[in-house]
């Protein structure tokens, strides 16, 4: 296959495989699992954000006539052999341990206490009121900027600080880029929490052979193989004894990373009571139950020349942890600063990362992980800086460009670009939008007292993970199985279990292009450990890059071996000896060159395969292959994006106008799917930048704690987005692919930021944080609303 | 105390024995069997478990089983009829507008209730009248182009 190609079924809108059995109600989900005899479990939560656990009484709770047992966070803890194993350990990080359940001390609302089994999920409910749990509340910690002070309470005593790390590098040299410089732009600018709220809240289900010691664990995860690493190792049982199971999952965005406690307590729960259990996560739990994305506050100083030039930049980047990290968690702050360039050249750049604990729930990947925080702190500095020179915000990213014959370029921070072409991707969003005549309205909508803005943004990002050295200890492959059966129909076993992504049909499409068989003769099998042998799983828009490309390396020692066979089939058909060399795979026949009526067909091949009758005495039955790929290095997709905005001068209320999204992921499999994930990306980024936040009041407690009061967007928050592509394929794998899951998600953030500040820049506004609510705009109205300055006209 | 009910689920009459405080959405998941309607969230904001009861979109989670009795409701393994499927469940396959699925189920149930109403709603109407769900996955672009198709095919 070539890079950039288009053949048949890839780059072409093929319908989804995976839709009619999820829009018939034939899903799959982990709720949807009932197992005969099943029992349903709950799980008593602290109440506290930190607190010592001085006694559980849970007498009362067994005592309930449902009730099939109970189980506190000591003995959970005791039946585990180890504690949540961490990746990535980064030089000096101090962590604490961490255990399924708190049994003497709770460090933030939400960690379990103790979980009870019973018949039926109300009865579990109820008996949780029945535990009587004595806690000693203990000063609570949740500023990330002062956590680290000495003045701070410490939240675990055997560390004697909350400071989980504190990395300082440099590249260049920063303090000569602010010597040299015209100006400097500075700002703070703040990322708050996000609650990932896919869909489908979490849940496990688990069922336990007590004569075997066999374990199954239904549950919702983006990656079944790393559940089943980890939970093996905490259950102290060998990994080939515990089967994982997600078919169908709702959505992730970053949050089914992690195994969390509950598949611990299903599984021991299962194997106390001798029945499976089920536990599915409410809605209102979810906000306290499953890790939060972003949470950052920035220090940013960038240094210019008057022609817009950005010449350096100095970071403080502070990071919330939570109370915990968690698998690679405390890793996702450091892609920010090693992102803060962006797209354009920046020779002097200097930084600090500053994790922290608190006492919050743990803070883990959310759809981005670590780079839109790095894209809002780049594109808000080119904005910063155009204002400041009073340049127009387009012409000072042209001028920084990283130009498109640097490729592969290697940035100040360590990270090498494969390909790019910003120019092209930024003309492209340009003329969709009618950027110059964008401008004119703007400014006639000022004179006619009316707030209209216009956000730019070039971004990149960095995704298609690994190699192993980019994944800390996780492993940076993926595996394929191909299987040609004796009907001649394929069988692709992936590792990369998707999760709403689509490469049931994604990956059809790559084998029935490669093979040369019909679409609909190809199935993809994903989530269940005792079939997939190994693998990695969807994380960091990794699964078309590097699972992909393991299907086309399995699909290559495939063809061999298929070849082999229609040779033998060939000759015994033409009664003459033929070399090998002379057969071809084309449109799914094997022929010999120069006969193209003398073919064989897959099914021919896949009988043979296994009746044998006249395979070759040196070839062995079978056709199935095996391939585990890694890529050699990093893909970095790109996106220009422009958004458009009003805002109601009484209320402060922002509305989206427009928004172009012009995005570069390489080869394009399925363009139906690329735009589908580009239009839930913007939601999300968007969401980020007017609506959505995590709010926590002094006590630890969460204040934006459920769906009534966490603003997640609704359909009428969003104009019909307009979208474009160009196609740069990446050099560091056979598809050209670059991956597309994070990218919008990335670039709308700091694009509608952008629109909604340049639509208040005429009044002295530079920086406004997200989200930018209604309120928010409202009260820098009343500051700045009779105020007017020079600003960009 | 149980309660004896009487449901009509997909044309199919059922008589339960149901706790008082049984929701209509765990009664049809977890006594039916009936897993195509989903819990996502107990607050009735994200219209994930919507199902039809007597010819209205509701909210199986804010709605007793009790209160279901005697009712005819249709979930989503009952909106195809002899294998075909519905105009709206087909506009979902043609436009994509779907990605993991979850949120579907009620939003399709929410749509076929719209465009029995209202058989041209405008992009504006298809999107207020989806103010009762949410989908993290879609930015509800195609929700709204696979409502329009289904508009469109109802009316051929």
């Amino acid at each position: 296959m070539i890079a950039g190609q288009v053949s048949k079924l890839i780059g072409s809108r093929v319908k989804r495989k995976e839709d009619p059995r999820l829009i018939t109600g034939e899903g799959k989900y982990t709720d949807d699992v009932i197992l005969p005899g099943m029992a349903y479990f709950a799980v008593l939560r602290s109440p506290y954000a930190h607190a010592r656990i001085n006694s559980i009484d849970t007498s009362a709770a067994a005592d309930h006539p449902d009730v099939l047992g109970v189980m506190t966070g000591a003995e959970i803890n005791d039946r585990c052999s180890e504690p949540f194993p961490l990746f990535a350990i980064l030089p000096g990080m101090q962590y604490p341990e961490r255990w399924p359940m708190a049994a003497t001390k709770a460090n933030y609302v939400g960690e379990p206490i103790a979980a009870v089994a019973a018949s039926s999920r109300a009865a579990a409910r109820d008996a949780l009121d029945l535990i009587e749990v004595d806690y000693d509340p203990l000063p609570v910690v949740t500023d990330m900027e002062t956590a680290g002070d000495a003045d701070t309470p410490v939240i675990f005593e055997e560390m004697g600080t909350n400071l989980c790390y504190e990395a300082s590098d440099q590249a260049g040299d920063p303090d000569r880029a602010f010597a040299e410089a015209d100006g400097v732009v500075e700002a703070r600018m703040e990322q708050p929490r996000l609650i990932p709220n896919p869909m489908e809240p979490r849940a496990a289900v688990a069922e336990y052979e007590r004569s075997s010691g066999n374990a199954t664990l239904w549950v919702t995860t983006q990656n079944p193989h790393i559940e089943r690493m980890v939970a093996a190792k905490m259950l102290g049982m060998p990994e080939n004894k515990l089967r994982v199971i997600a078919i169908d999952v709702g959505g992730g965005f970053g949050c089914k990373i992690n195994t969390y406690s509950e598949s611990i307590i299903a599984v021991v729960l299962a194997q106390e009571i001798g029945r499976p259990v089920k536990w599915a996560e409410d809605r209102t739990e979810h906000f306290v139950a499953t890790s939060h994305g972003r949470g950052q506050a920035q220090y940013v100083q960038a240094a210019y020349k008057k022609d817009g030039t950005l010449l350096g930049m100095k970071l403080k980047i502070y990071a919330d942890l939570g109370a915990y990290a968690q698998v690679i968690s405390h890793v996702i702050p450091t892609l920010t600063p090693s992102l803060a360039p962006g797209v354009y050249s920046c020779r002097d750049i200097g930084w600090t990362t500053i994790g922290v604990f608190t006492n919050k729930i743990p803070y883990d990947a959310y759809r981005g992980a670590g780079r839109p925080e790095a894209a809002y702190i780049i594109e808000r500095v080119m904005d910063l800086i155009a204002d400041a020179t009073g340049k127009d915000p387009v012409a000072v990213r042209r001028k920084n460009f990283i130009p498109k014959d640097s490729f592969p370029y290697e940035t100040p921070t360590g990270m090498i670009y494969d390909s790019a072409d910003y120019d092209a991707a930024l003309d492209k969003a340009l003329d969709i939008a009618g950027y110059d005549d964008l401008r004119a309205e703007q400014k006639a909508a000022r004179k006619d007292g009316k707030l209209m803005g216009i956000g730019v943004t070039v971004t990149t990002e960095v995704c298609g993970f690994g190699p192993a050295a980019a994944m800390g200890g996780l492993g940076g492959f993926e595996s394929a199985t191909v299987r040609v059966d004796p009907m001649g129909k394929v069988t692709v076993l992936t590792g990369a279990s998707p999760h709403g992504q689509g490469e049931e049909t994604s990956f059809a499409q790559i084998v029935a292009d490669d093979l040369g068989v019909p679409f609909e003769d190809v199935e993809i099998i994903h989530g269940d450990t005792s079939i997939v042998a190994r693998g990695v799983g969807t994380f960091g828009s990794r699964t078309l890059v590097v699972g992909g490309t393991a299907i086309l390396k399995a699909n290559e020692q495939i063809k061999e071996k298929a070849t082999r066979i229609a040779t033998a089939l060939l000759e015994n058909k033409l009664e003459d000896t033929l070399d090998p060399q002379l057969v071809t795979l084309e449109d799914g026949l094997f022929s010999v060159q120069d006969m193209p009526d003398q073919y064989v067909t897959w099914a021919d091949v896949g009988s043979e395969a296994y009746d044998g009758q006249l395979l070759p005495p040196e070839e062995q039955p079978g056709l199935e292959a095996v391939s585990f790929w890694e890529p050699p290095g990093l893909t970095f997709p790109f996106s220009a994006h422009i958004a458009v905005v009003e805002i109601d001068q009484d209320t402060g209320e922002v509305s989206l106008k427009r928004y172009v999204s012009v995005d570069d992921c390489g080869t394009v499999i399925n363009p139906t799917l690329v735009e589908g994930q580009i239009h839930g990306g913007l939601a999300q980024g968007i969401g980020q930048a007017l609506l959505e936040q995590a709010v926590w009041d002094d006590e630890g407690q969460l204040v934006s704690g459920s769906l009534m009061d966490y603003a997640m967007p609704f359909a009428q928050e969003f104009p019909m987005f307009e979208l474009d592509r160009t196609v740069t394929p990446s050099p560091v794998n056979p598809l050209g692919a670059k991956g597309i899951g994070e990218m919008a998600t990335i670039s709308a953030t700091p694009t509608v930021a952008n629109a909604v500040i340049d639509a208040l820049s005429h009044l002295g506004v530079t920086h406004v944080d997200i989200p930018m609510t209604a309120e928010r705009i409202w009260r820098v109205l009343q500051t700045h609303g009779r105020r007017r300055r020079g600003g960009r006209s | 105390m149980p309660n004896e009910i009487t449901v009509t689920v997909n044309g199919t009459r059922h008589t339960s024995s149901v706790e008082p405080r049984t929701l209509l959405v765990h009664y049809l998941r977890d006594e039916l069997g009936l897993t195509g309607t989903h819990v996502g969230c107990d607050t009735s904001q994200c219209g994930a478990c919507t199902v039809v009861v007597d010819g209205a979109a509701v909210k199986s989670c804010t709605v007793l089983a009790v209160q279901a009795d005697g009712s005819e409701v249709t979930t989503i393994e009952g909106l195809a009829q002899d294998g075909e499927l519905h105009p709206v469940q087909e506009g979902f396959w043609e436009e994509h507008g779907l990605q993991c699925g979850f949120c579907t189920p009620g939003i399709i149930m929410t749509l076929h209730q719209v465009l029995d109403e209202q058989p041209d709603p405008s992009e504006e109407e298809i999107r207020h009248s989806l103010a009762g769900n949410i989908c993290r996955c879609t930015g509800y672009q195609n929700i709204v182009k696979a409502a329009q198709f289904a508009a469109q095919r109802m009316q051929e």
